[in-house]
């Protein structure tokens, strides 16, 4: 992990940060309206409400949009990479990686499953895989 | 339809000036002011953005002014279109009598530019989109790409024309950064390097130094100044996410801004003779014309593509050479007002457009995050 890059979580986004060191995608639902969304905020987007639980995603969707870049935004990236916007089953959608995947696989509405990757301070990243 | 009208217009330096953004700012509001037969001291109004915190402070003092109205909305290249809206109504209001919009660049010349852009750690993108690795905005915009053209059947041959056009049109500016260059083929920005997929380095805007401004005051008094009044008939606009995982990709923004603008002049995109719309990369155009009703979804590159959208042409596309080939230095907002107003003024040489009542500037800022439409006409 190239540290510039790293996150710096705060109070709301502080254990969304930690259930990944145990490879858990959480979304947030909203107790009030059951709305579900990503990523973490103080409150509900869709009624307003503080009432918010924790739910954890299977990690299950599919490819949004994606792109592969070439041009690294940092000396220690190593290109080509891809990155996409995932609509997960659950509602939300999140901008990630995918690997271990061929190019040739990646397209718009593929589906998609939850993998991680390592990351400083003992974090994981969550990243997708095309499914076979 | 307002009370207000643009009165002056001027560019500062543009390409690699080696100049400082305060002196381009100066540069580009003397210009404007001296255009319109107006000088500093007649100022009471400042907007603009891109210079320090306090941005339109910083210009005021620079000028040696202290404005009664000021405006430093921060949108990126879109804010341009906003402050004429704010000028409009700070005049209506009758808080100021002669605003100037501005901005000014030196990016290329300091070398100011990141390929993964300005990270916030205090935000939630730097938390859940920074760590993955995009280039902002240009892997943003190649996801929108992407998507476009899944969801129409279109190719990167498509996005392409968007990059030829503006070369030619640029190839009759003696002001743009490729006039003098040759034609741009679709196979050359094909062959470009790619930069993140499908956009090659030819999709993508220039990285100019550059700025422009406009001056703004009451259509009354505007009828006793040096050139015609060019009238600002309606605006609009739409701020719609920062985060990509936020972005509702298809249909833009420009789609509400667009509607909110022709609402309020009382027009249709029909009635627009010459349309200047933001391209930071070729797709922008695509996704704009479209929302903004010039084209059916799916079908802006066959627009493009076609004699409408040329010299000569039913509605004349991004006349100065655009950000692709003319000029692009950061937030190219207000220079989509000065080539507007040229062309509505008979100003543009050899690119003029035959006789032009009705314009359209629509900017683009962030990463499709904020929409911005400004419609002008001839005052007859």
């Amino acid at each position: 992990m190239i540290e510039d890059l790293a996150p710096v979580p705060d109070e709301v986004t502080h254990e969304w940060w930690e259930a990944t060191r145990e490879s858990r995608l959480l979304l947030q639902e909203c107790n009030g309206c059951k709305h579900v969304q990503h990523y973490p905020r103080v409150m509900c987007v869709s009624c307003g409400g503080f009432d918010l639980a924790w739910i954890t995603c299977n990690g299950r969707g599919v490819v949004d949009s994606f792109t592969v870049v070439h041009r690294a935004p940092h000396p220690d990236l190593e290109t080509p990479y891809m990155i996409a916007r995932i609509r997960l089953d659950d509602g939300p959608t999140l901008v990630s990686r995918i690997v271990d995947s061929d190019e040739t696989e990646l397209a718009c509405e593929a589906r998609v499953s939850l993998d991680w990757q390592e990351i400083s301070g003992g974090y994981r990243l969550p990243v997708f895989r095309i499914e076979q | 339809m307002t009370s207000s009208a643009i009165v002056g217009v001027a560019e500062s330096d543009l390409g690699v000036t080696n100049k400082s953004i305060l002196a381009l700012q100066a540069q580009a509001i003397i210009r404007a002011l001296s255009d319109a037969g107006l000088s500093l001291a007649d100022v009471d109004g400042i907007a603009t953005s891109g210079v320090s915190r306090f941005s339109a402070t910083q210009v005021a003092d620079y000028l040696g002014i202290q404005p009664a109205w000021s405006d430093s909305t921060f949108a990126g290249g879109s804010a341009y279109e906003m402050y004429v809206a704010r000028a409009a109504q700070a005049i209506q209001a009758g808080q100021a009598s002669v605003v100037v919009v501005s901005f000014a660049s030196n990016q290329r010349s300091a070398k100011s530019r990141r390929l993964g852009g300005v990270v916030e750690s205090h935000t939630p993108e730097a938390q859940f989109e920074t760590p993955y690795g995009p280039l902002y905005p240009i892997s943003y915009y190649a996801m929108a790409a992407q998507r476009y053209m899944h969801d129409h059947g279109a190719t990167p041959a498509d996005l392409a024309q968007v990059a030829v056009l503006a070369r030619e049109w640029a190839l009759m500016n003696p002001n743009a950064y490729r006039y003098g260059s040759v034609p741009l083929t679709v196979d050359d920005v094909l062959n470009s390097t790619m930069v993140s997929s499908p956009l090659t380095a030819s999709d993508c805007c220039l990285v100019t130094d550059g700025g422009g401004a406009v001056v703004i005051t009451s259509l009354e008094r505007a009828r006793d100044l040096r050139k015609d009044p060019i009238r600002i008939l309606g605006y609009g606009e739409a701020t719609t996410n920062t985060s990509m995982s936020q972005a509702p990709l298809l249909p833009t923004g420009a789609r509400e801004s667009g509607e909110r603008a022709f609402a309020a002049a009382g027009l249709s995109p029909a009635d627009v003779d010459v349309i200047e719309v933001y391209d930071s990369f070729t797709i922008t155009v695509l996704l704009s014309l479209e929302a903004l009703g010039f084209c059916a979804p799916g079908e802006a590159a066959s627009f493009v593509a076609s004699a409408d959208a040329r010299l000569g042409g039913r509605q004349p596309l991004n006349t100065s050479g655009g950000g692709l080939s003319y000029c692009h230095p950061g937030q190219y907002g207000v220079l989509l007002l000065v080539e507007a107003v040229r062309q509505l003024r008979g100003e543009a040489g050899d690119r003029q457009v035959d006789n032009p009542s009705i314009a359209l500037a629509h900017g683009t800022g962030g990463i499709l995050s904020t929409h911005a439409t400004v419609l002008l006409g001839v005052d007859r």
